[in-house]
């Protein structure tokens, strides 16, 4: 009996042990993950103002077609479309797509000319968790306009 | 992975200054450079196709600078408005600097 209690005692400091190792992994884990912090809605916006040259945007003008819930994170598919005549003399020159909760906020930008004729894009895109996704449009004039929506995602694509 | 055969769809025919809608979609596993190989546990390295191009009788239209958001065979939509017969010409480059072109005829009447 007595035997059994020690045995038992052992046990349950192996499984301090254990539980104290498993911390230890997973700070460790935590650590390895640090190059992969999540993308914040400031992270988000201040790639946004680099890539649209640091010049204040206007809501309105953008529309972006997303899904409300996305079932599969890998592929969620987008529409992006501006208000805008696509005319040489005024067009949209630049529209960019930027994930606030994916490790890298960065998704795409497109380079349109006034032969586009019609400002409406669609692609897929991967989004990590349920997060906002931002469109900002930098118009030949260089104002910017943006629009942003909530995506509820059921599964993340962004992998381990 | 090599990019392989991209698919695209242009009209074959349009009116002149008519706004044609182009699709586009190729093959490529966009490895983001931030998923790990569940056997070694090591990150797999990035190679994604990160540039996209269209051109029209030598003039850009339309380009993408992608990144690693963008889901694997990256598909595109999008409009050109055409005023004369003429080729569009689409490539693509990955992070190696592989590129895969091809192109389309429209005729404009």
């Amino acid at each position: 009996m007595t035997e059994n209690t020690n045995k038992s005692a052992l046990l349950g400091r192996r499984d301090v042990l254990r539980a104290a190792a498993a911390g230890a992994l997973a700070i460790a884990g935590s650590g390895l993950f640090s190059r992969h912090v999540l993308a914040t809605p400031e992270t988000a916006a201040r790639a946004l103002s680099k890539l649209t040259g640091g010049g204040t945007a206007q809501e309105g003008k953008v529309f972006l077609k997303l899904p409300e819930i996305a079932d599969d994170g890998n592929t969620v598919p987008v529409t992006i479309s501006i208000d805008s005549p696509m005319t040489e003399a005024n067009y949209v020159k630049a529209v960019h797509v930027v994930a606030e909760g994916n490790p890298r906020p960065g998704v795409v930008t497109f380079n349109l000319s006034p032969s586009v004729g019609k400002a409406v894009i669609s692609t897929r895109m991967r989004l990590h968790k349920t997060q906002n996704v931002v469109a900002a449009a930098v118009m030949s004039d260089g104002s910017v306009y943006f629009t942003k929506k909530m995506v509820k995602v059921t599964i993340g694509g962004c992998g381990g | 992975m090599a990019i392989t055969k991209p698919r695209m769809k242009v009209p074959e025919t349009a009116k002149k200054g008519e706004v044609i809608q182009i699709k586009t979609l190729i093959f490529h596993d966009m490895e983001t450079g931030i998923r790990k190989d569940k056997k070694t546990g090591k990150l797999i390295p990035r190679m994604i196709i990160n540039k996209f191009v269209c051109s029209f009788n030598g003039k850009e239209v339309f380009s993408a600078n992608m990144h690693r958001a963008i889901a694997a065979n990256p598909y595109f939509a999008f409009h050109a408005r055409v005023t004369e017969s003429g080729t569009f010409d689409f490539t693509w480059t990955d992070d190696k600097g592989e590129t895969v072109k091809a192109s389309r005829q429209i005729a404009v009447t």
